[in-house]
């Protein structure tokens, strides 16, 4: 299994589950091991749509095709599960959890990692989580606050960030990262998806962005334009440039 | 202690304290109540007369008063009145040492986890088994600075000028159904007292049991806090499993004098037959501070709202509370504050969690009194539902006769959201973690308030309630 993609999707078909409109059709892409990726496509495309179907949300119901994860089926799994085998979504809006600070949320996720018995060492915890927050330039006291709680779009999007670096995934699905990102904050959570990526290689990227600023930042080895569902075009990073200079009134759904 | 660990020791499928003792008693009445056991309760006591005299008054006052109608469901309970034992006594005397304490009412605290272990973070420990006090401590340090922990009785009768002062001024016999009905069949409690300018550093603390099918427990606390002192009181309460239903009505009166401090904390965990309806109440002097911090966890139907009189310019009430309605629950909890002062300030916090078919009420009265300038109030009640079938309900009453005043309420009423536990579970955590992380988060402010081992048994609640909570 060790020559599987990380990622290997074949004509995926998914709806929201109460409707009858498909928003994914029939959509193909594959990424190998350490490669990132990034999809790019107009509001509506379905972008998101991917994300939450490869995460596993459950307003979405698959519809056709397939998603294997190193050779794995995905779609079965519960959303824990896929997490537990290592994918993780950084959420385009993340969701408050009033009352539960980072750092305990953090422990009792790295806690579920581990096996019935084993215990979390607390001072290996304390310390993964003090460098996660000095490379997302957070201070110490930010694990203290309740999860995105009262959080500006900065933080919220930094401390999604922050748990991409302690949880360590092996395969990261980054949805619109970068909207409300101001520059400094953009730099500063590229910056912390850059170096986690120069720590662990073989960590896969899937970027989704409407905007090819991110891409200044974090530099995708393939670049694929997502209209009406499926991904109509694949290149290299000059393919956002081109993106962005005649933006996707070219890109009409092709029939 | 790491959470897991809790996980692992979970008992599932049982209400953890619903084990029985076999019976024994040295006394028992008949079952249900009439004139000649009010009587015989005073005679068992060797009562002075005028507490014989107090209790006839308010046994006709009960039966004069109508069942109330206004909050849970009492419909049933005037049957369960006629077959319940409104007096069971354990042991002839309140010991002061645990080893003197009958073996099996001692196990049953330890297996309770109420050991004597337990009393080095404590300033003193009573124990309540059925009827009465069977143990009460407290430590030479502070006996020899005047404070008295007592049980009821022996308040009654080692302190009689004292105690008379105080009984029955805080929470008068006619008040309510249900406190004329203790004040009429009052057995056990505690008697308090904090001379002026003590500070008790640790808790004292009493545990409430009841064993007996077909109990009725009426235990009666006065509380008297002098000038400046400082103390904490905490209550526990459990029950077996029956299938009949069981009563639990108690009265609590607490002044609280010039300057000083008081919080009293209760933790009920009654068993699902257990009626709980309760009146506490405290009068609070010139700048002195009186805090509630009320959980409700158990029983069938729990009926109890913490009051604050602030009755001296500056007093400070504070009350909150965290209830818990499972299946087939119904707490219908609140809180109670009355400014009768000028500058006197107050604060509800209530936060209640309903699951399955069980139901939360709030139910708060905030009263200004003309000429209470300058006192401010502040309302909160927060509601979370578990499922789609949970229920909550809010009664905030507000009446303010005081332009100088500010009074603010603030409710609001959640669902465990979706988007929640898909974010959750997003992070690797299963469908019951997340339930238990968001329910954990929601009562914190209050969580946290709590003493350390009560903290560590509401997670463990909360993390067993939860299973299988989602379908």
């Amino acid at each position: 299994m060790s020559n599987a993609p990380a990622l290997d999707i074949r004509g995926l078909s998914a709806k929201v589950a109460d409707e009858e409109i498909s928003i994914l059709k029939s959509l193909d892409l594959a990424l190998n091991p350490g490669e990132i990726h990034a999809i790019m496509g107009p509001n509506g495309s379905g972008k998101s749509t991917l994300a939450k179907v490869l995460a596993g949300h459950p307003s979405y119901q698959v519809t056709g095709g397939e998603a294997l994860y190193l050779g794995q089926s995905l779609l079965d799994m519960e959303p824990d599960e896929r997490a537990l085998a290592g994918i993780f979504m950084a959420f385009q809006y993340p969701v408050e959890i009033p009352g539960v600070s980072i750092a305990n949320f953090l422990r009792t996720a790295l806690q579920a990692r581990l096996g019935r018995g084993e215990e979390l060492d607390l001072f290996d915890f304390q310390d993964q989580l003090l460098e996660a927050m000095k490379l997302l330039e957070v201070e110490p006291s930010f694990a203290e606050r309740p999860v995105n709680d009262g959080f500006s779009g900065g933080e919220k999007k930094r401390n999604e960030i922050l748990q991409m670096a302690v949880l360590k995934p092996s395969l990261a699905i980054l949805d619109e990262t970068d909207s409300g990102l101001d520059i400094d904050a953009l730099q500063v959570v590229s910056n912390g998806v850059n170096t986690l990526h120069k720590e662990n290689p073989e960590m896969t990227i899937l970027l989704i962005t409407h905007y090819q600023r991110l891409l200044d930042y974090i530099k995708p080895d393939f670049v694929h334009v997502m209209v009406d569902g499926k991904i109509v075009r694949t290149g290299g990073p000059e393919l956002a440039l081109e993106l962005e200079k005649q933006g996707y009134v070219n890109w009409k759904p092709s029939s | 202690m790491p959470e897991s660990k809790l996980v692992d020791n979970l008992d599932l499928d049982n209400y953890k304290y619903g084990f029985v003792d076999s019976e024994s008693h040295v006394y028992r009445t008949k079952p249900g109540l009439d004139e000649s056991i009010v009587r015989d309760i005073s005679r068992q006591k060797e009562e002075p007369d005028w507490m014989l005299q107090f209790r006839l008054k308010a046994f006709k006052i009960y039966e004069s008063k109508p069942m109330p109608t206004w909050g849970g469901d009492l419909s049933d309970l005037e049957a369960t009145l006629d077959e319940i034992y409104f007096y069971v006594k354990p042991q002839e005397q309140t010991e002061r040492s645990w080893e003197d304490v009958p073996d099996k009412i001692k196990n049953t605290f330890e297996r309770l986890g109420i050991p004597e272990a337990e009393q080095k973070s404590l300033a003193g420990v009573g124990a309540q088994y059925e009827s009465e006090m069977v143990y009460h401590s407290l430590k030479e340090e502070w006996a020899s600075k005047g404070v008295i922990f007592d049980s009821i009785e022996d308040g009654l009768k080692n302190h009689p000028e004292l105690f008379k002062e105080h009984f029955g001024t805080v929470i008068p016999i006619a008040d309510n159904k249900f406190s004329a009905l203790n004040a009429a069949v009052w057995s056990g409690g505690s008697f308090v007292y904090i001379p002026k300018g003590v500070h008790l550093d640790t808790p004292l603390q009493a545990y409430f049991r009841v064993n007996q099918e077909k109990m009725g427990q009426f235990e009666r606390t006065l509380i008297i806090v002098e000038e400046g002192a400082h103390a904490t009181y905490v209550e526990g309460c459990t029950a077996p499993v029956y299938s009949t239903d069981s009563f639990h009505s108690g009265v609590i009166e607490i002044v609280v004098k010039k300057d000083a401090r008081f919080r009293y904390t209760t933790i009920q965990n009654w068993s699902n037959n257990m009626y709980n309806l309760v009146t506490q109440r405290a009068v609070v002097q010139e700048n002195a501070t009186m805090e509630w911090l009320d959980g409700n966890l158990g029983s069938k139907l729990t009926m109890k709202y913490p009051s604050c009189y602030l009755m001296g310019k500056g007093a400070h009430g504070s009350i909150m509370s965290i209830a818990y309605a499972g299946p087939g629950q119904h707490q219908d909890t609140g809180g109670k504050v009355v400014h009768a002062a000028e500058n006197t300030t107050s604060s509800i916090i209530s936060k209640s969690i309903s699951k399955e078919d069980g139901r939360s009420t709030y139910r708060g009265l905030c009263k200004v009194h003309e000429g209470a300038k300058g006192s401010r109030s502040n309302v909160e009640c927060d509601a979370l539902l578990i499922n789609d079938t949970s229920r909550t309900d809010t009664y905030p009453y507000i009446e303010v006769d005081e332009k100088q005043a500010n009074v603010g309420h603030e409710a609001t009423v959640s669902k465990v959201g979706d988007e929640q536990l898909f974010y959750l579970k997003n992070r690797g955590l299963s469908e019951e973690e997340a339930m238990g992380l968001v329910v954990r988060g929601f009562l914190e402010p209050i969580a946290k308030e709590l003493p350390l081992e009560y903290a560590v048994e509401l997670n463990r609640l909360i993390e067993m309630e939860m299973e299988g909570s989602v379908g």
